[in-house]
């Protein structure tokens, strides 16, 4: 009995003791914690997905609180968040509106050609690295093994039919694909974007043509059909202007490979 | 001296914490998949293992063999360690905030991390003095440093191989650590 109780009493004092010891030091070795950073923290949503640019959550409010950061910072929360920040930082949040992620190929399986049968590892990085930039004929399409779909935290974007097809719904503008994509097809626009170029190849108009039925051949009907001149046609490319298109939709009617499409 | 770098040398390479001991293993396979990241734990754990074997020595001479209850070692210890972290991690915050960004997560980690209360017991129950005991728990986590620093190393290089699929994530880390406890092996001789 005798050793129970002394054991006992041992654990329970050497417990008290350094439970009074680390009392007593997180009173003295307390940091001040900006309130505003607190408040902050606990607008933004948790995901800890790092979209921001920050170590997590915890970082974005300790930038937003310190004023390093805009109040709509977050990709995650949306204006909910922003406006919610806002009001705790007591300044206006800017009205930057939602961004989605945007996939800019549509050389799905039928259309696009392949000029080999590419049977390497099952990653866009590594068929990337591929004589010629992976089995597609097309060197600058998606290449459909889903490093996109990998680095997504919500589930937001998915490999279709070989290429890869955003869920405008779950995407949270986080950029993790964006980053994730070796041939740099995926944007992120904003949600309101009315028409978009489902192309990225800067090939010739002869070469774009052999190598898949719907890429943009680079001739320029669209920037002449545009009548606020939102579209340009760069390296063999078009590209609309998504402040100046008011989505008339007179490029995507001139297109002659259709990839014009409403966003 | 002599036996200090020989108790050294052992705790490092020898009886590696995590390749022969099997100690420590979660933090060895959660944490090595970038070489910085396994070395900013690595230094986390040297800083807190050699802390705390300096604590749990003086609480077992000045407590546990006083009122003979050496046997209360594994409830106290874990109770020292998990205080001891708190403590650091709250004077790391105060007094070295670079320091304490740096090893940012890994610090209260490393309550769970099995070594260090294997290295407290060990130092114990091979009666090692202050010093010796010091010594023995820097080394041992520095031979756990290595170890990762070296399994992340490993990791990085076959991120991008043709892993036949039943193999991918874990397994491989597994067996590639069993390797690497092999090659460890060949240090048994060294004392």
């Amino acid at each position: 009995m005798d050793g129970v109780l002394l054991a006992t009493l041992i654990v329970g004092i050497v417990g008290l003791l350094i439970g009074l010891f680390l009392c007593f030091f997180s009173e003295k070795f307390a940091v001040p914690v900006d309130e505003k950073e607190l408040a902050v923290r606990a607008e933004l949503p948790g995901n800890n997905c790092g979209g921001c640019g920050f170590a997590g959550c915890d970082g974005l409010a300790a930038a937003i609180a310190k004023g390093e950061a805009e109040v709509s910072a977050c990709p995650v929360g949306g204006d909910a968040v922003a406006n919610a920040i806002a009001a705790i930082m007591g300044v206006e949040a800017s009205e930057g509106g939602r961004m989605v992620a945007y996939v800019k190929c549509a050389g799905t399986c039928e259309v696009a050609n392949t000029s080999y049968d590419y049977s390497g590892p099952a990653d866009c990085l590594m068929a990337s690295m591929a004589p010629g930039g992976g089995g597609k004929a097309c060197s600058y399409g998606c290449l459909g093994f889903g490093n996109c779909v990998k680095a997504c935290p919500f589930d937001a974007i998915h490999v279709v039919d070989g290429v890869a097809m955003v869920n405008r719904e779950a995407c949270k503008a986080c950029g993790k694909c964006v980053e994730a994509c070796p041939k740099n097809l995926i944007e992120l626009i904003p949600e309101t974007a009315k028409e978009m170029v489902k192309c990225s190849s800067r090939d010739k108009g002869k070469d774009v043509m052999q190598a898949c039925k719907v890429g943009c051949i680079g001739c320029g009907l669209c920037a002449k059909a545009c009548p606020v001149e939102a579209v340009t046609v760069t390296n063999n490319l078009a590209h609309i202007d998504a402040e100046k298109c008011t989505g008339c939709g007179a490029c995507a009617e001139k297109c002659p490979k259709k990839i014009i499409h409403k966003a | 001296m002599k036996e200090l770098f020989l108790v050294a040398v052992g705790a490092a390479l020898v009886n590696n914490v995590v390749l022969s001991q099997f100690l420590g293993l979660c933090p060895f396979l959660g944490v090595s998949k970038k070489v910085n990241t396994a070395a900013g734990m690595g230094g986390a754990v040297i800083f807190v293992v050699t802390i705390a074997s300096a604590v749990t020595w003086l609480i077992n001479e000045f407590v546990l063999v006083r009122f003979d209850v050496t046997y209360m070692q594994t409830i106290v210890f874990i109770l020292v360690i998990a205080a001891l972290v708190q403590f650091v991690e709250m004077f790391l915050k105060k007094y070295s905030k670079g320091l304490y960004e740096a090893l940012g997560v890994y610090l209260p980690l490393i309550t769970t991390n099995c070594a260090v209360l294997g290295v407290a017991i060990s130092n114990v129950s091979d009666g090692y003095g202050f010093v010796t005991a010091l010594v023995s728990g820097f080394a041992t986590a520095l031979g756990f440093t290595i170890a990762i620093v070296i399994l992340a190393g490993i990791r990085e290089q076959i991120e991008y191989n043709d892993i036949p699929e039943s193999f991918q994530g874990t397994p491989i880390v597994l067996l590639t650590s069993g390797l690497m406890a092999i090659a460890f092996f060949g240090f048994a001789g060294l004392i």
